[in-house]
């Protein structure tokens, strides 16, 4: 996993609520057994017509957000199925950090594994960054370390994110690596309970 | 100190704790299917590691499987996922229900009827809708493949110690109305965010009084009020489920394992993060009409107006739901046509579902207009309820009668509802596209979908006929 801490971006303002991990990869691409090339169909169904030709009004299709590593939209961002396809497909896309007022757990937990940077931020926070780069490109600027976004004109907002996950993206570390220090504790717990 | 049955379970399955970490979690049972999983596998061969207890893993083959001409699998590329999990399998010594295994089904429904399910256990799948073995008084839920891999290779997990909120549903539960309309109502005016961060426990005596299989329709549903897990304390209807079946103890060590289960309850006393409550003299039959399972109603119900809603944001969900769905705000839901009905799905596809909606359509019709399918939700299911007829009420009444699975409720093989159509549905989602590009769902008890296939449009089951028992 590909280590995270400052990321500079304009971002793509998604101005949606409730966004299900059904639109953000469909199921008929669910069937691939690798973990890769999923970012072609990130949000298949809103990105194309269904006579596959491109839906110019969706926002991912508007040149001015090209190369933008930082999704925001609003709140209970990847609620739904537990699909990791979800992620992987944000990532493959080339996005590293969403910003959403709040996120569905599962989905939450997913990105870590990942190397994405889930950021909760308040909902006047989220409008302001959605008004502004809905507007025009706007560029944010994420450190993990400091946890801070700060927005092109000055604004700097703190977020929270628990220690463990933190750490776990700085060092890009891989956690099962991680959970073999604790086999001893395992095989204990698995005695004491045969 | 008291404590709630959430702290208890989780409490007993700590491996290793230490402050500014999440808690190293032990799991119990590890139920594994073939979308979610390959990546895991892949990733442990990549590495260089075995399966730490296969005896704790069950895996089956459920979302890809055809519902007809079995074992053919026309897409090459379902057909390799479907090979890939049997492959896996056998490799790591992991035991499988595949395709024409009498066992086989969809793995929540699979896992209480072998009895692998049982109170106070732990258990995960790569699948949001773990939630279901809830039911029984296990901590279950929904995980991704990075995790699967990592439950493989270590039966563990790490986790943050989630909140605890009680769901108390007073008072009983009116002619008709059925488990799923307890939780669409439940999402409905708690909303699909509810839950975040939080285990909830269903309380109260409208739950007190299910059965296994209707509680199990209720902690199905709640990932959909955005919960990490639902579960139902376990009592003697729990106790006499799991009797006699196949994983649970047997003999002394049955009635040992019941006195330990009974034990899990909450403590008197014990506090949650968070008290929710409804009435159950409230709840209607259920019709969702938008495109989150909240967007529902109370089948006399009209679809709500944007100037039912105060923030842009929702107003504007409304709006875009009304399109998507084709319909308009403000009119009756009984007004709605539909030309599908999908009675399946791990909600609502086991024998006292079939039964329901067998009890609406038996001598009756299927509408012109209308393609109805059943799915029974396993092989077992299917043949309990051929043995007591109702394939025949079923085909006899117009519906297809087909081979278990997920099949419709997400559409990942050929049962698909084509787009611009709409399936009055047994599942559990109505985003966008769920049952096929373009489709649109409506979410509905079994009873409720039945009299929807025979009518062509929704109607209020409690009033079609006086003399069908639901």
């Amino acid at each position: 996993m590909e280590p995270i801490n400052k990321i500079e971006s304009v971002l793509t303002p998604l101005d949606k609520n409730n966004v299900d991990t059904d639109q953000i990869i469909s199921k008929e691409f669910l069937k691939r057994i690798e973990r890769t090339g999923f970012g072609q169909y990130l949000f298949y169904h809103w990105r194309f017509h269904a006579d596959g030709t491109k839906n110019e009004e969706f926002v991912l299709n508007d040149p001015r957000y090209d190369g933008s590593t930082i999704l925001v939209a609003h709140e209970n961002f990847g609620c739904g199925s537990s699909r990791e396809h979800a992620p992987w497909a944000i990532l493959d896309y080339g996005f590293r950090v969403v910003i959403a007022p709040s996120f569905a757990d599962i989905f939450y937990s997913n990105c870590f594994k990942n190397g994405i940077l889930p950021i909760t931020l308040s909902v006047a926070e989220i409008d302001e960054f959605l008004h502004k780069g809905k507007e025009a490109p706007y560029t944010l600027t994420v450190s993990l370390e400091d946890q801070t976004v700060a927005g092109e004109d000055g604004s700097v907002y703190s977020f929270n994110i628990d220690p463990y996950s933190k750490k776990m993206l700085l060092n890009g570390w891989d956690e099962i690596s991680l959970t073999f220090q604790y086999e001893d504790k395992i095989t204990e717990y698995e005695q004491k309970h045969a | 100190m008291a404590k709630t049955i959430i702290e208890k379970i989780w409490d007993e399955h700590i491996v290793y704790e230490e402050e500014g970490k999440p808690d190293l979690l032990y799991i119990d049972l590890h139920l594994i299917h073939e979308v979610t999983s390959p990546q895991a596998f892949e990733g442990l061969r990549l590495a260089n590691r075995k399966v730490r207890r296969p005896d704790l893993c069950f895996a089956t083959m459920d979302h890809n499987v055809p519902t007809k001409n079995l074992p053919v699998i026309n897409d090459p590329i379902a057909k390799k996922q479907i090979t890939t999990l049997a492959k896996n399998c056998e490799e790591f010594g992991v035991q499988l229900a595949d395709m024409e295994h009498p066992d086989q089904g969809i793995v929540h429904i699979i896992g209480p009827e072998l009895g692998l399910t049982q109170p106070g256990k732990t258990i995960v799948c790569g699948d949001s809708h773990t939630s279901t073995h809830g039911a029984f008084g296990a901590i279950a839920f929904g995980i991704g493949t990075s995790e699967v891999e990592h439950v493989l290779s270590t039966q563990t997990l790490w986790q943050g110690k989630p909140k605890t909120m009680e769901i108390r549903v007073t008072g009983k539960i009116g002619f008709g109305v059925t488990a799923k309309d307890i939780i669409l109502a439940i999402i409905s005016k708690f909303g699909i965010g509810v839950g975040t961060g939080h285990i909830v426990e269903y309380t109260g005596e409208a739950i007190r009084g299910l059965t296994m299989e209707e509680r199990m329709t209720i902690c199905n549903m709640s990932i959909e009020a955005g919960a990490k897990a639902g579960l139902i304390g376990p009592d003697e209807t729990t106790i006499n489920y799991l009797r006699g079946r196949r994983y649970a103890p047997q003999g002394e060590e049955f009635e040992a394992a019941a006195e330990r289960w009974l034990a899990l309850n909450t403590d008197e006393g014990a506090v949650y993060d968070q008290v929710l409550e409804i009435h159950a003299d409230e709840i209607e039959p259920f019709v969702t009409w938008g495109t989150n399972p909240s967007m529902g109603s109370g089948i006399s119900a009209n679809i709500p107006t944007t100037a039912d809603y105060v923030s842009e944001t929702d107003k504007s969900a409304l709006r875009s739901a009304m399109e998507y769905m084709g319909l308009e705000e403000g009119m009756a839901l009984t007004d709605i046509e539909i030309q599908h009905a999908f009675i399946g799905s791990c909600t609502n596809a086991r024998l006292s579902d079939l039964e329901a909606a067998a009890n609406v359509v038996k001598g009756k019709h299927v509408h012109p207009t209308v393609t109805a399918i059943v799915v029974p939700g396993s092989r077992t299911v299917k043949k309990q309820a051929e043995d007591i007829g109702l394939d025949k009420i079923f085909t006899d009444a117009g519906f297809e009668w087909r081979e278990s699975g997920c099949s419709m409720c997400l559409a990942m093989n050929d049962d698909v509802v084509p787009a611009g159509e709409r399936c009055a549905s047994t599942s559990n989602r109505n985003f966008e596209g769920r049952q096929g590009a373009g489709s649109r769902t409506h979410l509905v008890s079994p009873s409720m979908a039945a009299a929807a296939a025979l009518h062509g449009h929704f109607v209020d089951v409690r009033k079609i006929d006086a003399a069908v028992q639901i």
